[in-house]
């Protein structure tokens, strides 16, 4: 360390206490790295203080600082706050919502060091990733979401004093069921536009409003066309059929639904939709901040901007949120995706500045090129979980992490197999098998809406392919397929298809008479 | 860069949810605080806290794979494996499959943490609460009008005479405003004047000085002043409860169960009272004796009965712990009924003569086993009681043989009547 200290490279701050100047200081020091030095590129900062009360909030509230309103949050609330207050639980340090401006927040209880920890974290690393990860880009409206959930709020009180507490909340309950199957998972036409679907949303209605005519009522209707001559495939085609998103059908076809339920759908799954991107790139996401917050707070204890005491104590809070417990330890609840994407991030660097023979037969693109953040900086903008991990998780981690693959096919009677380990065999297929734990396409059930009967009782009928024999959890696929009956307004039918395309279970359900 | 400090955003933006939720499973937590209170310390009640809910009855579902079928997983810190190693399944767990990322928390019981007013509404929604008496319980102390002061405004029959004529002086001398003697002193003076002139002085001085009393009143409407009362609440006071309880082995659990949820609500309405609620529990057989709440509920005890003995025993605690001029005494009675003959005479005499004249009010239920016909008794204990309570005093008995009877016969004793003014502090 230099014993000449500019004025520039004094310490931020002195000991736990800070003031709003201090969080200024901070996140200027973190900027002059995080853009100078390491080449971010990111949304406007806001940097909101928060008591833990107001986080326990914002937690149960999906992390979104507004919301509208449904009993579910209230009970995660509860939950949280019963595991809060005995202490088996920490909080989260930050929350960070994908918006711009990028919104971080930062708990009053945190030390100058978690809060300067943070800032690097949220307003920069994840900051980073959500402006320039393409799933992002293509799937998310950072500008437009937080005017876009007022409006859903004001939109869901309005209807709930329009219609009543109970028809909006069996619409949410349902629509909430069918949530995980509300996105579209491939890419699509045009990049949302959420301020743009509010727009039209409201055209939508005063046009109705504008063209209702009571007389239309009494005109007489011309015999009903007949069905049944059209051809199977040309009557999926006009309902888009097959569709994966449900929600999505259903709010485009469903026959007996009100106009303020379609509406209601649409907002659950333009949310869904919002955080579907998030689903698949938790490891990333996790591993770009931590290794941004790891550059940053480095950087700024080299320059002397913080001390050696505090700088112990980042160090302290950064092991804590990257340990990976061993499969046989207590505390072991799955990969930690800030351990595994930390991990991984800094495998990178050593690669690109300081490869091995094996790293370059393996990863002869990157090994050696030198300039670590601007590799990184590519791999952040173009992948997610899935082909992340299919790209880059080198030997050496395999070995450093000691994985293993298990295999276990119930049928087999004398245990589960052991058939990779970390060893020259096992590379390979240890990366495929673990970067398909995280391919939402792989693990999320695959179903589909194959047909509708129009001609006859217009039951809807969905298939799931079943894959290496997993079926559909029983009582859970009941709850939902009723709450799908419900909004479909006619029976529905659920086939489970084997391999062989045998229908292995079928659920069915009726709607029950609560339309009104 | 923006700093926005929101800390001072409005709190308890959850409340709602909570409140739509709490709506939601109504019912299950109904159950659940049911089951509490068979658990619970009479004291604990007011304390809301916390109860388990079984997750089933506000599920979530989505549509997810269950847990069968071949499953792959990739595990990290293998130390001991090597490729093609076969590990046993572990006895007793369905498909051997190790668990889940994330399933660790354990959802089967969820804690939801009441209240103390969410907690007492559940509890007294339980038992058919009517409307009037939730409102008396819920109010905390006794208010009665003090004098506070003066106001410039109140009804006519609140005008301070006193402070009014005397704002009234006040503001005639301030202004200067001519007293009568002064006029009259003038009148006189016209009267013996023989000098026009200074007769014609004197008459504009008397004319000014009229004038000015009409524009100066005796008394003007700011003057008046009103007696001001506020509300204040009565100083709270002390208070024993005697839990008397009939342990012979007639009495089934259920009637315990009953007369436990008699104190229960005794207690919460005493501790809604008064500041400090002690609760002296009395179990007897043929002898009585001063228990914990522990024993008095669940202990195992059986003999004869003498229900003298209790009251003997109330009585000598009285006389030894809390002086009835410092105490408001309370007794509760539970039994079956059933009493030696011989035993009859004297409890008539210790009860009408030792314990009534002390207590603010005692209260007698007869509890019957759940078949039972609650309209009325002939037990020996009632029989005799009937013929104490025609005497008026502060005494009263109801039957009880199911639970959603308690809370009325508990409000029935605790109405305010005539000729009972006792009754309530």
């Amino acid at each position: 360390m230099t014993t000449t200290v500019r004025p520039k490279e004094r310490l931020l701050f002195e000991g736990a206490d800070w003031d709003f100047s201090t969080l200024q200081r901070i996140h200027d020091a973190c900027e002059e790295i995080a853009l100078g030095e390491l080449g971010l590129d990111v949304y406007p900062n806001q940097i909101e203080v928060i008591t833990s009360e107001q986080m326990l909030d914002a937690y149960s509230s999906t992390g979104m600082p507004l919301f509208y309103r449904h009993w579910s949050f209230g009970k995660h609330f509860a939950h949280h706050e019963a595991f809060y207050r005995r202490g088996m639980r920490d909080l989260a340090y930050e929350i960070v919502i994908n918006s711009s401006p990028c919104i971080s927040y930062l708990m009053e209880e945190n030390t100058a060091t978690m809060q300067t920890l943070v800032t690097a974290h949220a307003a920069f690393g994840h900051n980073h990733f959500f402006k320039n990860n393409y799933l992002f880009k293509l799937w998310t409206d950072a500008k437009g979401i937080l005017d876009y959930l007022d409006f859903a709020k004001g939109y869901i009180t309005r209807c709930e004093e329009r219609y009543g507490e109970a028809a909006v909340e069996r619409t949410l309950d349902a629509a909430h069921a069918l949530m995980s199957h509300g996105v579209h998972r491939y890419a699509g036409k045009t990049t949302v536009d959420l301020r743009q679907e509010e727009k039209r949303q409201q055209e939508r209605r005063a046009h109705e409003e504008q063209m209702f005519n009571d007389l239309w009522r009494t005109v007489p209707v011309g015999k009903a066309r007949k069905g049944g001559d059209i051809g199977l495939e040309k009557r999926r085609a006009a309902l888009g059929l097959p569709q994966d998103n449900i929600l999505y059908f259903l709010e485009k076809s469903a026959p007996r639904l009100q106009p303020w339920q379609r509406e209601i759908l649409r907002i659950v799954r333009h949310v869904a939709q919002y955080f579907h991107p998030q689903r698949q790139t938790k490891v990333m996401n996790e591993g770009t901040a931590t290794f941004v917050h790891y550059q940053i707070m480095n950087r700024l204890h080299e320059r002397g901007q913080i001390s050696d005491g505090n700088f112990l104590e980042f160090l302290k809070s950064h092991a804590n949120v990257v340990f990976q417990p061993s499969y046989d330890d207590r505390r072991f609840s799955g990969f930690n995706p800030y351990a595994l994407g930390f991990a991984m991030m800094q495998d990178i660097e050593r690669i690109v500045t300081k490869p091995t023979e094996e790293d370059r037969a393996w990863f002869p693109d990157i090994s050696g090129r030198g300039d670590a953040m601007a590799v990184l900086r590519g791999i952040w903008a173009d992948y997610r979980d899935e082909s992340f991990i299919s790209q880059f998780l080198s030997p050496n981690l395999i070995r450093q992490l000691r994985l293993f693959h298990l295999y276990d096919d119930p049928d087999q009677t004398e245990g589960v197999l052991v058939s990779a380990i970390h060893n020259e065999r096992g590379y390979l297929r240890i990366r495929r098998q673990l970067s398909r734990e995280y391919d939402i396409g792989w693990t999320d059930p695959v179903i589909d809406i194959v047909d509708v009967d129009l001609a006859g009782d217009r039951r809807l009928l969905l298939q799931h392919i079943v894959m290496n024999g997993c079926h559909l959890q029983e009582a859970d696929t009941r709850l939902v397929l009723q709450h799908l009956a419900d909004l479909w307004g006619y029976d529905v039918l659920l086939q489970e298809i084997d391999g062989s395309s045998t229908v292995a279970r079928e659920y069915a359900a009726s709607p029950r008479k609560i339309v009104q | 860069m923006h700093i926005v400090d929101r800390r001072l955003n409005p709190r308890g933006k959850s409340l709602e949810n909570r409140q739509r939720f709490l709506r939601r499973v109504k019912g299950t937590v109904q159950q659940a605080v049911k089951r509490s209170l068979q658990n619970r310390n009479i004291r604990d009640v007011l304390d809301g806290g916390e109860i388990s809910l079984p997750i089933d009855g506000m599920a979530e579902p989505s549509l997810r794979r269950g847990g069968d079928g071949i499953s792959d997983q990739i595990l990290p810190g293998n130390r001991a494996f090597v490729e093609g190693d076969i590990i046993p399944r572990p006895p007793g767990r369905n498909g051997g499959k190790p668990k889940e990322a994330g399933e660790g928390d354990g959802e089967d019981g969820f804690r939801f943490v009441l209240t103390r007013e969410e907690f007492l509404d559940v509890f007294l929604d339980d038992l058919e609460l009517p409307d009037l008496a939730k409102r008396r319980l819920s109010e905390t102390e006794e208010e009665s009008p003090i004098r506070a002061g003066y106001s410039v405004s109140g009804s006519p029959s609140n005008i301070a005479v006193g402070r009014t004529t005397r704002l009234a002086m006040m503001r005639r001398v301030a202004l200067h405003r001519p007293r009568a003697e002064e006029l009259e002193a003038l009148q006189r003076q016209i009267e013996e004047c023989t000098d026009d002139k200074s007769r014609l002085a004197l008459e504009a001085k008397l004319k000014s000085l009229t004038e000015k009393t009409r524009r100066i009143p005796y008394i003007d409407p700011l003057d008046v002043r009103y007696r001001r009362f506020e509300n204040e609440p009565k100083p709270v006071a002390k208070a024993v409860m005697f839990c008397l309880m009939d342990v012979s082995g007639s009495m089934s659990e259920h009637m315990k169960d009953l007369a436990k949820r008699f104190y229960l609500l005794l207690y919460l309405f005493l501790s809604k009272r008064y500041k400090k609620v002690e609760i002296v529990f009395i179990r007897h057989t043929d002898k009585a004796e001063e228990v914990d709440e522990e024993t008095f509920f669940y202990g195992p005890a059986t003999g004869g009965t003498l229900v003298s003995s209790a009251l003997a025993a109330m009585r000598a605690i009285i006389a030894a712990r809390f002086d009835p001029t410092e105490w408001n005494i309370y007794g509760a009675q539970a039994s079956d009924g059933d009493n030696s003959h011989s035993d009859g005479n004297l409890t008539g005499q210790l009860l009408r003569h030792e314990i009534l004249p002390q207590c603010q009010y005692f209260a007698y239920i007869e509890v019957g086993e759940e078949s039972g016909d609650s309209s009325a008794s002939r037990s020996p204990l009632w029989t005799l009681y009937q013929g104490i309570r025609s005497e008026l005093l502060p005494l009263s008995i109801r039957k009880v043989c199911r639970r959603n009877e308690i809370f009325p016969v508990f409000h029935d004793l605790f109405q305010k009547r005539d000729g009972q003014s006792k009754v309530t502090p």
